[in-house]
């Protein structure tokens, strides 16, 4: 043999999926949301998008290049987070805020913890929250008069006016179009408009077995219990799935609080983190300031996880039912 | 009705193509033959010839030494040229018994002569049993006379024939369902004999159908043995996973399968058992699959104990390509070699040799915590937090989540995104406790 065999311990067979297949994979999930906002918002949202990725992933190169780290700009997490906050922040938003958001999600909530896989919340959530406690007008003027696509097939001058959400009409008593809600032709955040959009990349990350249904389906049905019984509109299913596809709660649930890092690994601490975000979400929006509460509400479910991890250990294979563990 | 399985496990990339349709291959090995006192569970057997004697086929040359021991026997006739140690697969040294063949296969009295085991006390199969130095084949060499002398024979309602072959690339198993599904029946005969309440079940995952036909079609007329089908998952041949897929029954770390009034045994003991205590002929041939994408021919071979792997190779027609890894046994719990001038021993089940070294090309990175580990754990563990322990040599921590229940069959491993070593630090952590927990 003329060249030397290599040894391992077992096993000696790897699956082909990686990180960075799968974090492009949610990045792919998300085009159909990223496509729909730059239609729906036009130039600036491409604008905000392209500045928080590139941004991200510089944020991070730099980080890592100064600090003698390996490189991890590769593994397509920094092109997610930039794009996750992107997302979640409003068309008409400053850019160099979006700078200023970015370079916190990144340096200040990934890499001062460790980095991939060491944060304690999620990235693009921590910095949306920042970005709110720090630039309360900028972050909820929504400007927003149609899809700037329509107009652009139609000719029309853009006439993009101050509007408010439907979340925060309804929750000061008027009414929405649920339909207009569920395509996503209203105002809000880049990425978080389409309910159908948003549905269809979870639908891709299911069936690629990226996420499970666990922390998404507790997340939305207590959401949806909560919402019956202290709604204030008692058993209205109109209502109900307008409180569904409005605001964050679909990109919540299933793109930011099913992040692996930042979410309980043990399945029943799945479930359990599932039915806290529901609840928070709930408060929030129905006895808060504010028509909104998934980022608040994932961030601080974020926190809870190590103890959420420390009581739903499971039980070993065979141990079933016997206490002491002898 | 879907197939019986078991919580957990992963789907690797099966290549039992290479080699499923190709019948088993006798082969006579040409140079001397290394039989190590030290291929089984449990304390090393003493050789019992020295330099210079003439030894025949099936000739006792170690004899057990305790309870948890097990024979060895000459697979060749020759003269004794050595007793001394060498080195073997794990690259461990331990003393070998090397015998010259004489090429005559001369056999002791009574070779191969058939017996009928319904005239036999069960004590009687059993001490034949024991005799012929038979152990678990299917790879933990568990001494077999043991694993049939429960504390309380009266309470086993299950004997399991493992067919199940879930590692990848293996088909000794496999063809031995298909070239010779009656010694097998016969074998799990025998064993039922020894207990009156048992029922026998052959268990076969779904990806071998043929296996699966061929062997209902032998039990037909069996009153006390049935074929029981499981879903294709690894580590579906796992006692533990096994004995949960075909009786539901679950046992943990600190529990034997009688515990549960289970006995599980390879397909390749059983026959075994049949060819010691029906043809007299004790353990001292078995069958492996020699394949892997770096062989010109991947075959199945039926091979005498003792015999060089390096000289196998050749009945692989020799490499297309040279191997980058070559490992004993399947890819998820085989032992990578570095040295294949070692002796075939009752567990070697093949000689993988592969092109690409998987774990060689893919460099770890930081955990993402994904929990598809905790996913696939078919011991329902917690494989992030354990490694996390263990690799900050916190073996408290590890223990309480459970690690010392682990049994390393790498599933967690395989399906990390980040290509972590887990399972390798499972081994270590888990050494370590052991040795403490004897120190005290």
């Amino acid at each position: 043999m003329s060249k030397l065999l290599n040894i391992s311990s077992s096993p000696h067979v790897r699956d082909g999926s990686t990180t960075q297949s799968i974090m492009w994979d949610v990045v792919i999930a998300l085009i159909p949301a990223t496509v729909f906002g730059i239609w729906n918002f036009g130039i600036n949202a491409l604008l905000l998008i392209v500045t928080c990725i590139v941004t991200c992933v510089l944020a991070e190169y730099i980080w890592e290049k100064c600090m003698k780290l390996p490189l991890t700009v590769s593994d397509g997490s920094a092109v997610l987070t930039g794009l996750l906050l992107a997302l979640n922040l409003s068309s008409s938003f400053p850019l160099w805020m979006a700078i200023l958001g970015s370079v916190f999600a990144i340096i200040i909530v990934k890499q001062l913890f460790g980095g991939l896989g060491q944060n304690f919340m999620n990235p693009a959530l921590g910095a949306r929250c920042f970005l709110m406690v720090s630039f309360a007008g900028q972050m909820t003027s929504f400007a927003y008069n149609g899809p700037v696509g329509l107009h652009y097939q139609s000719g029309k001058e853009l006439d993009a006016i101050t509007t408010v959400t439907p979340l925060a009409a309804i929750k000061s008593g008027e009414t929405a179009n649920l339909a207009d809600m569920f395509f996503g032709n209203i105002a809000g955040t880049i990425g978080e408009t389409s309910a159908l959009a948003l549905l269809i990349g979870a639908a891709y990350l299911l069936i690629h077995r990226i996420i499970s249904l666990k922390i998404p389906v507790t997340y939305l049905v207590t959401f949806a219990i909560f919402m019956l019984l202290f709604g204030g509109h008692g058993f209205d299913l109109n209502y109900l799935a307008m409180e569904l596809c409005g605001g964050g709660l679909l990109l919540g649930a299933f793109f930011m609080a099913t992040d692996y890092v930042t979410s309980p690994i043990t399945p029943k601490g799945q479930i359990v983190f599932g039915i806290f975000l529901g609840i928070l979400t709930g408060v929030f929006r129905v006895f808060g300031a504010s028509a909104e509460g998934v980022s608040y509400a994932i961030i601080i479910c974020n926190l809870l996880v190590p103890l959420i991890e420390r009581v739903t250990i499971p039980t070993p294979f065979g141990k079933e039912g016997i206490k002491d563990g002898k | 009705m879907s197939n019986a399985t078991f919580r957990g496990g992963v789907h690797p990339y099966e290549g039992k193509e290479l080699s499923s349709d190709l019948p088993i291959k006798t082969v006579q090995p040409k140079g001397e033959l290394v039989f190590p006192m030290a291929q089984h569970i449990g304390a090393p057997a003493t050789p019992i010839v020295k330099k210079g004697d003439r030894v025949l086929v099936g000739q006792k040359i170690g004899e057990a030494s305790g309870f948890i021991s097990a024979n060895i026997c000459s697979s060749v006739s020759g003269t004794v040229k050595a007793v001394e140690p060498r080195t073997l697969l794990n690259g461990s040294k331990a003393t070998c018994v090397v015998i010259d063949n004489d090429g005559e296969y001369t056999g002791i009295p009574g070779l191969g002569e058939y017996r009928d085991y319904t005239e036999l006390s069960k004590d009687e199969i059993r001490e034949i049993v024991k005799e012929a130095g038979i152990v678990g084949m299917g790879g933990a060499g568990f001494p077999t006379s043991v694993k049939l002398t429960p504390k309380e024979p009266d309470q086993i309602d299950y004997i399991l024939v493992n067919g199940a072959e879930c590692e990848p690339y293996l088909t000794s198993d496999y063809r031995q369902m298909l070239e010779c599904p009656e010694e097998i029946v016969e074998g799990l005969k025998v064993i039922l004999k020894l207990f009156d309440k048992a029922k026998g079940l052959i268990c076969i995952e779904d990806n071998k159908p043929e296996a699966i036909a061929k062997m209902e079609s032998v039990v037909q007329r069996e009153n006390r043995i049935e074929v029981k089908v499981l879903k294709t998952k690894y580590p579906q041949g796992g006692e533990r996973t096994l004995i949960s897929a075909a009786t539901g029954r679950k046992i943990y770390s600190a529990k034997l399968p009688s515990d549960v009034g289970c006995i599980v045994d390879n397909v390749s003991t059983v026959i075994a058992v049949y060819r010691a205590v029906c043809k007299q002929t004790p353990l001292i041939t078995r069958v492996m699959t020699l394949t892997g994408d770096a062989f010109n021919r991947p075959i199945n071979v039926n091979v005498r104990l003792g015999c060089s792997h390096a000289e196998l190779v050749e009945e692989g027609g020799g490499y297309r390509e040279d191997p980058a890894k070559i490992i004993s046994g399947g890819p998820m719990m085989g032992f990578a070699m570095y040295d294949l001038n070692v002796p075939v021993t009752k567990t070697s089940s093949s000689i993988l040799a592969m092109t690409r070294d998987e774990v060689a090309a893919n460099d770890p990175t930081p955990c993402i915590r994904c929990g598809r580990c905790v996913a696939a754990c078919p011991g329902n563990l917690v494989p992030q937090k354990m490694a996390e322990a263990a690799q900050n040599n916190d073996y408290d921590t590890f223990v309480k989540l459970n690690g010392m229940e682990c049994y390393e069959c790498g599933s967690c491993t395989f399906v990390c995104p980040a290509k972590r070593p887990l399972t390798q630090t499972f081994k270590q952590a888990r050494q370590y406790v052991a040795a403490q927990r004897k120190k005290k």
